[in-house]
């Protein structure tokens, strides 16, 4: 990863709910995060629900403090830090944080007359094509209307980092599209970006830095290609250290569609690990994945397995791994 | 979609003098409550009501003493509209759906947005001041020209303790909770707790008078009707408000 200047930095954060007194002691949501993120880019973090991703946003912004450890914000304590840090950093938060009562237009000048220099309103209502709804109150608004207000409160002070929580929830396809060039265009002129995403595709489009988060660690940080690349080239956070081998390019899989149930046994005879593909159950038409197929042995290999077991696959096909398989080796149990 | 123009320095961002964005939160919150329906209702519309109400009813010859007792009464019940029903209802939902989170991430921040919301509440009352003041004077209250500069010292005082007090129940309980909890606890308190009808100075029901609108309807009409600055009442109501703001400053939660 190259050496730019951070523009965040979270160092062994931790935060932890509850007292040792209390009838449920102590929940340690993060147990010491690691994430760094550089002006003029796109990092993401993604996780399973409850993984900590929100509550990593919030001890970034300033709306948590950690139990222990470091953060900076451009270089100051989001925490304890006053209106100049704020006025540089925008939020949009998961739960939108917008007052149902009144219309985007009064809350987007009154947020904008909280700045010195805002973003021109007009040209933000133009961009997330918000001019049909901007005089509708809030709560009437649909939810990928409210999202792009959110969005746009995010954005009205012309911040030089913004945190986006899951900024394309309940958006539909072509909202999300508009979502998506914005961000690209945020992070060509130079601003920091971070976000949090359930989708998937989301985050490999957008991503130039993934961290994946799990039960409060980062189990697994890097640029897309290095996460998903044949060996390893990521940060393994998890194992303490880095496989520190870069890869040309992302690896191949094999995905093949079993017409039966494979047994225990079949599947320990495998010459090579196989996983069920994503969240799917072990029956007749269930998906499977060959991980790293880099040789043409490795195909003759699983062909030698197929003709042991007298299983003729009724779809075979090659793959680049993507960030969601990647998320889902680190996901598993 | 217009294409945003390509990297170059780009002027830091920077907020608006600490003045500027306290006022303008201030005038932001006093437009939405003047704008919404109920918030109108209870701290506007009820309150003259209640001076119109008992007046007409002739009640006040032997429950208020009179119209000069009726108005201060009825300015007290009014600040605890807009300070404590008010307030605790807009926070409550602000804080349900994560207003207060995104404004404290805002220039304005937490401070500001107190103080933002200290000059709603203020405006408010200078609101309901002028209108309940001027449907009093139609109606025959002769206050006393010093009494006034009391009575509204004592309003502020109030609005403190009352504000101190919503923003406690906001921040400490479901937003559904705080709708239901202030609302009853202004009838009741405005009806039986000393604000609008005076209580009894003697016996058990003495105690009553410690409660915060028992002290601000006292205050509020030895101001008014006899120019008098009530030691005990607003001292009383001083206890409530640091009490209240102490509290608030322990458990609200922003969240």
């Amino acid at each position: 990863m190259s050496q730019q200047p951070l523009c965040l930095s979270l160092r062994q954060v931790r935060y932890a709910v509850g007292s040792a007194r209390s009838a449920g002691g102590v929940t340690e949501i993060l147990s010491g995060v690691d994430v760094t993120a550089q002006p003029g880019q796109v990092t993401v973090i993604i996780g399973p629900n409850g993984a900590g991703k929100t509550t990593t946003l919030n001890c970034a912004q300033g709306l948590l403090r950690p139990s222990a450890g470091t953060v900076e914000l451009l270089g100051e304590d989001p925490y304890r830090a006053g209106a100049d840090l704020r006025a540089r950093v925008g939020v949009m938060l998961q739960d939108g944080g917008l007052p149902q009562a009144v219309p985007p237009a009064v809350l987007l000048k009154h947020v904008s007359r909280l700045h010195q220099n805002p973003w021109p309103l007009d040209d933000l209502v133009d961009r997330l094509d918000m001019s049909d709804f901007l005089t509708t109150g809030i709560r009437r608004l649909s939810g990928g209307q409210k999202q792009r207000v959110a969005l746009a409160a995010a954005l009205i002070g012309d911040p030089e980092v913004v945190f986006l929580d899951e900024p394309s929830a309940g958006l539909d396809p072509q909202s999300r599209q508009v979502v998506f060039d914005l961000i690209e265009q945020l992070r060509d002129q130079g601003r920091g970006i971070v976000l949090t995403t359930h989708l998937l595709e989301e985050a490999q489009r957008l991503a130039d830095t993934v961290f994946i988060l799990k039960d409060g660690l980062v189990v697994r940080h890097g640029t897309v290609a290095e996460l998903t690349a044949a060996h390893d080239g990521a940060h393994d956070d998890a194992q303490n250290g880095t496989t520190g081998q870069r890869a040309d390019g992302p690896a191949r899989r094999l995905v093949f569609v079993s017409p039966r149930r494979l047994t225990p046994e079949e599947l320990h005879a495998a010459p090579l690990p196989v996983q069920l593909d994503g969240a799917g159950a072990n029956q007749a038409g269930a998906r499977w994945a060959v991980s790293d197929i880099a040789d043409p042995a490795d195909f003759g290999s699983l062909s030698s397995w197929w003709q042991h077991i007298g299983l003729m696959p009724s779809e075979i096909t090659f793959e680049s791994r993507t960030l969601e398989d990647v998320f889902w080796e680190v996901s598993a149990p | 979609m217009s294409e945003l123009t390509s990297a170059s320095p780009r002027p830091r961002s920077r907020p608006a003098p600490a003045l500027q964005r306290v006022l303008a939160h201030g005038r932001y919150e006093t437009r939405n409550t003047l704008r919404n329906g109920e918030q109108l209702l209870v701290t506007l519309i009820l309150p003259l009501l209640v001076l119109i109400g008992v007046h007409r009813l002739d009640l006040i010859s032997s429950a208020t003493g009179g119209i000069d007792a009726l108005v201060p009464g009825v300015l007290a019940l009014a600040v605890m509209a807009s300070a404590f029903t008010g307030q605790g209802i807009a926070t409550g939902f602000d804080r349900q759906y994560g207003v207060l989170a995104y404004l404290a991430t805002t220039p304005l921040g937490p401070t500001g947005l107190i103080l933002g919301k200290a000059v709603a509440v203020l405006s408010v009352i200078m609101v309901q001041l002028v209108v309940l003041g001027a449907a009093g004077l139609t109606l025959g209250w002769s206050p006393d020209p010093l009494g006034l500069v009391w009575l509204l010292a004592v309003l502020v005082l109030g609005a403190a303790a009352f504000t101190a007090l919503g923003l406690l129940l906001a921040g400490t309980v479901r937003a559904e909770a705080t709708l239901a909890v202030t609302n009853v606890a202004w009838v009741l308190l405005g009806a039986a707790g000393g604000t609008i009808f005076a209580l009894d100075h003697q016996g058990p029901g003495v105690l009553l008078l410690l409660l915060p609108s028992a002290a601000l309807g006292e205050a509020a009409r030895a101001a008014a009707a006899d120019g008098v600055f009530a030691v005990v009442p607003v001292l009383i109501l001083a206890s409530w408000a640091v009490l209240a703001l102490l509290a608030a400053r322990r458990w609200f939660r922003w969240r």
